[in-house]
């Protein structure tokens, strides 16, 4: 455990099983949402994008909270896979947060009748974009690749502090973005028809990132030990 | 855990103390700012709009309150948050979801007379989602 070659032999060997059934059971999960799934009483069909927007505002959230735990470690025992992993996540994230935004944007214009207002809510998860954006840039950035990591690991353990301020925004003040329609903590203000689908499309978008993360990582492992024997071995 | 590491958690825990209450501190200073929208207790109790400044007001459309003129796009309504209520009078478009009993948020100024005078109409969703038969069920409009 925690050598590159055992984790890049690892994820070889477990990747396409898991690609094909992350793919079929997105797939399931989204023809549940976008096509079984009754329509709502008020909003008719527009309400069908939360099974994309929820889904990845989620995995925005979510990735960078990896992201900071990975730093954390990447920062405390410098354990090289866990820089690789941080650095892995960062684009993975970023998009699922621009997916959110766009997806938002799109169903704000029917119903709120604007694209974009400066509320809390929007305007914090702009900022996790960003913050995204400028821990991308520092890898980009800084050549080599320990210092990169750790300073980007660094940015996303002090970002980390906007995920709170997302998760609350809604709470907190008063925002044109409505609360959760699911929470862990109290039953859904959704019939189960509709939030059984949903749930069904967050799995399937924490495997999709899943898969996406874990390809990337083992591009990282290959990048970085390319003039090593076993990389040479392995794919020769 | 030896010394060293001891030493970088301990830098990191007070990093992102610090950051924690710089970002409280902000936040609490900008309280009244972060908010979307003024409520109708606000503007009518305490008076914290200034007269044509502009600025957005929220909550219920208050029932029965809606009114349109036959041959211009002049609308009236009362936006309420069920301890005051505000008169608004707006000359455009409405979005679809606008209706007696959901929530809007307007843009706009506060008259003179003390109504408001909307430039822009946004409807604020709420988190309940059901089917139409449950809504009929549940007498929902």
């Amino acid at each position: 455990m925690g050598s590159s070659p055992s984790i890049f032999r690892f994820i070889s060997t477990i990747f396409p099983w898991l690609f094909f059934f992350s793919i079929l059971f997105l797939m399931g999960s989204l023809f549940w949402g976008l096509f079984l799934a009754p329509t709502d009483y008020k909003q008719g069909d527009a309400y069908r994008i939360i099974f994309i927007h929820v889904p990845s505002a989620i995995l925005g959230q979510s990735g960078y909270i990896f992201m900071a735990v990975f730093g954390f470690i990447c920062l405390v025992w410098r354990v090289k896979v866990a820089g690789m992993i941080v650095r892995s996540i960062a684009p993975v994230g970023a998009s699922f947060t621009l997916l959110a935004l766009v997806s938002g944007s799109i169903w704000g214009k029917p119903t709120w009748g604007t694209w974009w207002v400066w509320d809390a809510r929007l305007t914090s998860t702009l900022i996790l974009f960003f913050l995204y954006i400028a821990i991308i840039s520092l890898f980009s950035v800084i050549e080599s690749k320990q210092k990169a990591d750790r300073a980007g690991s660094i940015l996303a353990l002090v970002g980390v502090a906007i995920i709170p301020i997302i998760k609350k925004s809604v709470d907190w003040w008063q925002t044109l973005h409505q609360s959760s329609t699911f929470s862990l903590s109290s039953s859904p203000s959704m019939t189960a028809d509709m939030y059984l689908p949903l749930l069904s499309c967050v799995l399937a978008f924490y495997l999709i990132f899943l898969v996406i993360v874990l390809s990337r990582m083992k591009l990282e492992i290959v990048q970085r030990e390319r003039s090593t024997n076993w990389v040479k071995d392995f794919y020769s | 855990m030896n010394p060293i590491r001891k030493q970088r958690v301990y830098a990191l825990v007070a990093i992102l103390l610090g950051v924690s209450v710089a970002i409280f501190l902000v936040l609490n200073g900008l309280k009244q700012n972060l908010n979307l929208f003024y409520t109708p207790t606000q503007v009518i109790k305490e008076n914290l709009l200034e007269v044509n400044k502009l600025a957005r007001v929220g909550g219920m459309v208050k029932d029965n309150s809606f009114t349109e003129h036959t041959n211009s796009l002049m609308k009236s309504f009362e936006i309420t948050d069920f301890n005051e209520s505000i008169v608004v009078v707006y000359k455009g478009i409405l979005p679809d979801l606008f209706s007696e009993g959901s929530g809007v948020v307007v843009q706009g100024m506060l008259t003179e007379e003390g109504s408001f005078e909307a430039s822009e109409v946004l409807a604020k969703h709420d988190e309940n989602y059901m089917p139409p038969e449950v809504a009929k069920t549940l007498k929902y409009k």
